[in-house]
């Protein structure tokens, strides 16, 4: 079987290049980086949030906080990672704000050692998305991910989704290494459970129950 | 190799990351395991189907509104000085 190959970012050789230049009052090197990276930190909002309005403005609170902190940004991590840690934190504020009888934490403790552990085995149709229409895979996929613990769905998005790796995830959540991972292998088999709802085979004269 | 210490690979496994010797232990599992098999591809499929999704992609027109509005209040915030963010 082979293993996932990650989405590689557009080219990173530069943007150190933009940041030093927008440092010095270069916006147009600002831009630049907006233009770079406002997808990936919309993606990463929406899925956090679960909500489009949010979304936009965690895209242009995270930008905005970002030039406005410029300076104090060491240039140790990348540029990326540090703007992804600030639109994670815009984005989980929004969350609370909305849900305040919830704790939305990256920390929260996992409740028990076995709500991962798979309990449905059934296999899947060859290709479980050709099942459904675009419109109803991505209500789909909305919904499902929906139903994840914020901390899950955040190391989720960003490793699966954005492919970054799980020292840069690490990183931007300020979570530990084995942290990240174990959330990751939690929110990938909690998905994968949940999506078999819709995605698993069906017996031929078995009818769609 | 247990199911169990399977789990705990599968991670890694499926990023690519896992050393030689424990990658050939996990595939000889999967080989004759049949329910870890299913739980490794089901898996990498939705790592797959979220991956290329384009969910919450951000449409052109919202995305260059986005841009002025974020570079018009950096103006902004260039003319008020820093205490203003």
């Amino acid at each position: 079987m082979e293993t996932i190959q990650n989405k590689t970012e557009g080219p990173v050789s530069d943007e150190l290049t933009l940041v030093r230049a927008a440092k010095q009052g270069d916006d147009s090197a600002f831009e630049e980086l907006v233009r770079r990276y406002d997808r990936n930190v919309f993606r990463i909002a929406q899925h956090i949030t679960q909500n489009r309005e949010d979304a936009e403005d965690v895209v242009q609170e995270a930008f905005l906080k970002a030039y406005g902190n410029l300076a104090k940004f060491q240039e140790q991590s990348k540029f990326y990672t540090w703007l992804v840690r600030i639109a994670v934190n815009e984005a989980l504020m929004k969350l609370r704000r909305k849900k305040p009888e919830r704790t939305v934490s990256l920390d929260e403790e996992i409740k028990t050692e076995d709500d991962s552990l798979p309990r449905e085995i059934a296999d899947w149709s060859p290709n479980p998305e050709q099942q459904y229409n675009q419109a109803e895979l991505r209500e789909i996929l909305s919904k499902t991910i929906q139903g994840l613990p914020p901390g899950f769905r955040t190391v989720f998005v960003l490793r699966d989704v954005e492919g970054l790796s799980t020292e840069e995830t690490a990183a931007a959540l300020e979570l530990s290494v084995p942290a990240v991972k174990s959330r990751l292998l939690r929110a990938r088999l909690q998905l994968r459970e949940r999506l078999g709802r819709f995605f698993q085979k069906r017996e031929s004269g078995d009818g769609d129950q | 190799m247990k199911c169990s210490e399977f789990l705990t690979e599968l991670t890694s496994y499926l990023d690519g990351v896992l050393d030689e010797p424990t990658k050939v232990e996990l595939e000889n599992h999967l080989s004759w395991c049949h329910n870890c098999y299913v739980v490794c591809d089901t898996t990498k499929k939705t790592i797959e189907i979220y991956r290329d999704s384009q969910l919450y992609e951000l449409p052109e027109d919202l995305r260059s509104r986005l841009r002025s509005a974020i570079m018009s209040k950096c103006q902004q915030h260039k003319k008020r000085g820093p205490e203003s963010v």
